[in-house]
């Protein structure tokens, strides 16, 4: 003959439930972790003396100067960081073939046939003293350039996002606007 | 009238909260599952910039972290406010860096270590200078994947 055990009231259940809710709500931080995502280039070996690389070609590069004072010069112009996106676009992709923007060599690329591959190289240099902000701006806006030329030739081609095709047509596309941006160490000149 | 008004001089009966406990532990367990701890505390103020490209930090484990800003208040006194290095839980030199991603691969599983990503949590307002040694030292490292932490810009073009 069992004894009937007295119910356990449940009725502080939920201020016991409350009390862990406030904890979580208060040392919750909800915010996704994001940034520019970069790829350093990797060391060079250290027996490498002399720089056997081919020079580039004026034409193919574009120079991107900020100093100190965090102004911009880009291709021998003060520029505002405004102006750096569409100066950009205009550099990597060429459209008119004409002589003073960059090379480009025919290539075959899957989904695209024989295309013109811009030998454009984005060169970035900042002084000591620039501000790291003015910095990301920079590099956002040349990411942003690269991004919106892949954009645009997505849905040129495929009448879709970039995001939405698939990864052998994105790597088409890649092919054809390759991200080259390369960055000299900095100079110190003026700033700290 | 009174057909459908039985009790009329009652009144009403209280609301039963029998359901409470399980609403709040839905509640609970949705904040428990989505919340994410801070492993360090922080001791440099850091504002991150703002930036439109963005790619999220998929896998949180994966990353290391790198803060630099100035120190904040409680520490102004011994280390300055010029900008520092943050690793950890303490401040660091830039030379530092190598034995810090050592740690963190061999914390790591073997098979994870080439996806690791260090996300640089540097302040707007602090020169190149300092970033600059940071990168050597990371290439030194080869940590080679970086990701340039900042936040969604507000501004609409």
């Amino acid at each position: 003959m069992a004894r009937k055990v007295p119910e356990i009231p449940a009725s502080s259940l939920a201020d016991i439930a409350f009390m862990l809710l406030i904890f979580f709500l208060v040392t919750t931080t909800m915010d996704v972790d994001s940034g520019l995502e970069r790829r350093l280039p990797p060391m060079p070996p250290e027996d490498q003396i002399d720089d056997d690389t081919p020079p580039i070609k004026e034409r193919n590069v574009f120079v991107v100067l900020v100093n100190a004072q965090d102004q911009l010069l880009v291709e021998g112009d003060w520029t505002d960081v405004k102006d750096l996106r569409d100066k950009a676009k205009e550099f990597m992709a060429n459209p008119n073939n004409s002589e003073n923007l960059p090379e480009k060599t025919m290539k075959q690329v899957p989904y695209f046939g024989e295309v013109g591959i811009t030998k454009g190289v984005i060169s970035l240099r900042n002084d000591v003293g620039t501000s790291y902000g003015t910095y990301i701006a920079v590099q956002n806006e040349l990411v942003a350039a690269i991004n919106e030329l892949r954009e645009e030739t997505a849905n040129q081609k495929f009448g879709k996002s970039f995001d939405r095709l698939e990864s052998d047509q994105q790597d088409a596309i890649k092919e054809i606007y390759p991200s080259k941006i390369s960055e000299a160490e900095p100079k110190k000149v003026g700033g700290r | 009238m009174s057909k459908f008004r039985k009790n009329d001089s009652n009144e009403l009966p209280p609301i039963s909260t029998a359901s409470l406990p399980d609403i709040v532990f839905m509640l609970l367990f949705f904040f428990m599952v989505s919340t994410t701890m801070r492993e360090v505390t922080l001791m440099v103020q850091v504002h991150i910039p703002e930036a439109t490209e963005l790619s999220k930090l998929e896998k949180k484990s994966l990353v290391s972290y790198i803060y630099v800003g100035t120190p904040i208040k409680q520490y102004q006194g011994i280390f300055g406010s010029e900008p520092r290095i943050q690793l950890n839980d303490q401040f660091a030199q830039a030379s530092d860096i190598i034995d810090y991603i050592t740690a963190e691969r061999e914390a790591r599983d073997e098979a994870e270590v080439p996806m690791m990503i260090t996300s640089l949590k540097v302040d707007e307002f602090t020169k190149m200078g300092i970033v600059t040694d940071i990168k050597q030292e990371l290439r030194r490292a080869s940590a080679l994947h970086i990701n340039y932490s900042s936040r969604k810009s507000s501004a609409v073009e």
